[in-house]
């Protein structure tokens, strides 16, 4: 525990000190800010920032994750040579990059709604997409250092990193979307439905998109979406899944970094 | 000193000049304890006023013409849960001023706060209509008015309540300045031709605010259609004018802002289209002109289907809609001509105000949304702004279907609501 406590802070003094991070969370905050500038309403802000948290998030945690851990290789093996277990350093690492990440983009991304009154009708969304931000980060950070300790050549690393995002954003939902034009014959709601959870980042907009009553316009797809998603147990499936979603790329980089020969 | 007094002497004398008027005054301990006495003692020309109490009697009906039933202090008329409250059986009768609740809910008759059957030239004015199956209902009366009243019920379905406003066979009715709240259909007008409809409150209604069928050129003017479970939803009618009206909040898989089935002719023009999982939708609508409407934060603004034809969309605004158009087919029989949408992206080089490049409304993606509703899974999705964005790129994406020849660059009017708020991700 105290080694794990001892790493965070480390990761915590460096990360927060890093201009990318400075300018990340500064990104958000202008945005933000920009669009209550420009006469939106709370819901509406959301749904403007939902598309750039979907895009800038993953691709900000997998590319600069991957980067810091390349950039961090030396200081580990230099701890490892010390009487330390792997574990907790390899816990300790990932926190010290996740929590930062997490951080710039919850205050940046938060602060305009702070100073605007919480958004208004727009709180449960945006308090949503805030959850959905910082899960995003636990989870594309934890996939960036899976890729990192597996991949020795950085570029290599950074290039699965960004094929990563790029799937992850854009292919998976076209493939969907090709899928549903040449199966549009059979009931595909539930199927759909199932791919989503496959996905983080389509499960965190339908999270979101569930708070924000679009899912009305939905017809049968709608109500079946709220039925899965907008209602307590629903949003109980979400929140496991995308807790298993945090989870799943940690213990699997954990496993990769205790068995790794450095 | 002022005139008042001097014109009320006149009025009186006058009135008094004219007939042989008699007052009758209904009062718990007066001369007249019973409505019912009233209604059968009153003769042409006469105004019954029913001063403040509860009156629990048996369905009161009035076959007397001319007479003019006045509530002082708010009198009560009350069903008792069991029967239709007041009948009007007669021409040129005034019911204002009373409060009238309790018909009670059943599944055999269509017991209304308020009816007036073959009753022509009525005014039903100034009336607080509360917890009724049905609140006015007009049946084979023409050129009636009803004004002013405050209509409201808290049944619990569709099935336990009726509507606020009825008119079955009612031609040249004026219904204006009504508030109606949590009834089946707010307003509903059946084979009632050329009735005005204005400044009416319709919301909250557990089926439509206005429903209308066959119903011929009619107008409906500054109404407010708001929450209501379905929404709006005229058929079957001719030469219906809908403008200055305000649809707002239908959010539902089976809600429309305002529907229009098999309409012909007609005109929808400056109405305000506001948060409606659909806007505006036409099926089997031909030849209306669709003018300097505004559509704001719906789910798709307007579905246009095949089947409307020769419907023309122009001056209007589409603001921050999921979906701006849909049809079901890529061929389109309505045309859309100088609006303004919040997606066109495109330049205009001699400053004339209109676009220099065609806006095509219907996105790829919602016509697949359409053909295979299951995609909407992937509305907002990052995926479906590249496509967007590469419908940019390669026009031969989009549907060719609908296409805005002249869309505007800026609004041309104010918006009602949320100024400067944009769709999805600013691009």
């Amino acid at each position: 525990m105290n080694v794990i406590r001892l790493i965070v802070s480390a990761g915590l003094r460096d990360l927060s000190r890093s201009r990318w991070l400075i300018g990340y969370a500064l990104g958000f905050f202008a945005l933000a800010e920009g669009l209550f500038w420009f006469g939106g309403s709370g819901p509406q802000v959301v749904l403007s920032l939902l598309n750039i948290v979907l895009m800038v998030v993953p691709l900000v945690a997998l590319v600069f994750g991957a980067i810091h851990v390349y950039a961090s290789r030396e200081f580990v093996e230099l701890l490892l040579a010390q009487p330390v277990p792997r574990k907790p350093l390899f816990t300790g690492l990932w926190l010290g990059l996740a929590l930062p990440l997490a951080g710039a983009f919850a205050v940046g991304a938060g602060l305009p709604f702070v100073f605007h009154g919480g958004g208004g009708a727009g709180f449960a969304a945006l308090a949503t997409l805030a959850v959905a931000g910082v899960v995003l980060s636990f989870i594309f950070s934890g996939i960036a250092t899976w890729i990192a300790w597996s991949t020795d050549d950085r570029l290599r690393g950074v290039g699965l990193a960004l094929g990563v995002w790029l799937a992850a954003t854009v292919l998976y939902d076209g493939a969907i979307l090709a899928a549903t034009a040449a199966f549009g014959d059979y009931p595909l709601e539930r199927p759909l439905l199932g791919a989503m959870i496959l996905n983080p980042v389509d499960l965190a907009r339908l999270v979101v998109l569930s708070q924000l009553d679009a899912s009305a316009l939905m017809g049968y797809t709608g109500a079946l979406f709220n039925k899965a998603l907008g209602t307590a147990g629903g949003a109980a499936v979400a929140g496991a899944a995308l807790l298993a979603w945090c989870g799943v790329p940690y213990l699997m980089s954990a496993r990769r970094f205790a068995r790794r020969d450095f | 000193m002022t005139l008042a007094p001097w014109f009320a002497m006149l009025i009186a004398a006058a009135d008094l000049g004219r007939l042989p008027v008699d007052t009758i005054v209904v009062g718990p301990g007066g001369a007249v304890p019973a409505v019912t006495v009233a209604l059968e003692r009153a003769k042409p020309g006469d105004v019954v006023v029913v001063t403040a109490g509860r009156y629990r009697e048996p369905t009161l009906v009035l076959r007397t013409p001319n007479v003019t039933l006045l509530g002082r202090g708010w009198p009560v008329l009350d069903g008792e849960g069991k029967r239709a409250v007041l009948v009007v059986e007669a021409n040129d009768v005034t019911v204002r001023g009373f409060t009238v609740t309790g018909t009670g809910v059943s599944n055999l008759e269509d017991r209304a706060g308020i009816r007036a059957r073959n009753a022509h030239r009525c005014r039903i004015e100034g009336n607080r209509v509360y917890d009724n199956l049905w609140g006015i209902y007009l049946e084979r009366s023409a050129e009636c008015v009803v004004r002013n009243n405050d209509i409201r019920a808290s049944g619990a379905s569709q099935s336990t309540s009726g509507n606020g406003i009825h008119l079955y066979q009612s031609p040249q009715a004026l219904i204006e300045d009504n508030r109606i709240l949590g009834q089946r259909d707010g307003i509903y007008f059946e084979f009632s031709e050329g009735g005005l409809t204005r400044r009416n409150v319709s919301e909250e209604n557990q089926r439509y605010g206005l429903h209308f069928m066959y119903s011929d050129s009619c107008r409906y003017d500054s109404n407010t259609f708001r929450a209501n479970a379905a929404g709006v939803a005229v058929m079957y009618s001719r030469g219906v004018t809908i403008a200055n009206n305000r649809f707002a909040d239908a959010w539902g898989g089976g809600a429309y802002g305002l529907l229009l089935k098999e309409i012909l002719g007609g005109e929808i023009r400056g109405n305000t289209f506001e948060r409606n999982s659909t806007g505006l939708f036409l099926e089997g609508a031909t030849r209306l002109e669709i003018r300097d409407n505004d559509f704001l934060q719906n789910g798709w603004a307007a579905r246009v289907f095949a089947d409307a034809t020769e419907n023309h969309f122009v001056g209007n605004h589409f603001r921050a809609n999921a979906f701006d158009v849909t049809t079901n087919s890529r061929s389109a029989n309505s045309t859309f001509d100088g609006n303004w949408w919040d997606g066109y992206r495109g330049y205009d080089l001699n400053r004339d105000g209109v676009g220099d490049v065609p806006f095509h409304p219907v996105r790829l993606f919602a016509l697949i949304v359409e053909q295979h509703p299951a995609s909407l899974l992937l509305l907002r999705s990052p995926t479906v702004a590249v496509l967007d964005a590469a419908e940019r790129v390669m026009p031969m994406l989009t549907p060719e279907a609908l296409v805005d020849k002249r869309p505007l660059i800026k609004p041309v009017r104010k918006s009602a609501a949320n100024p400067g708020a944009e769709r999805g991700a600013p691009r």
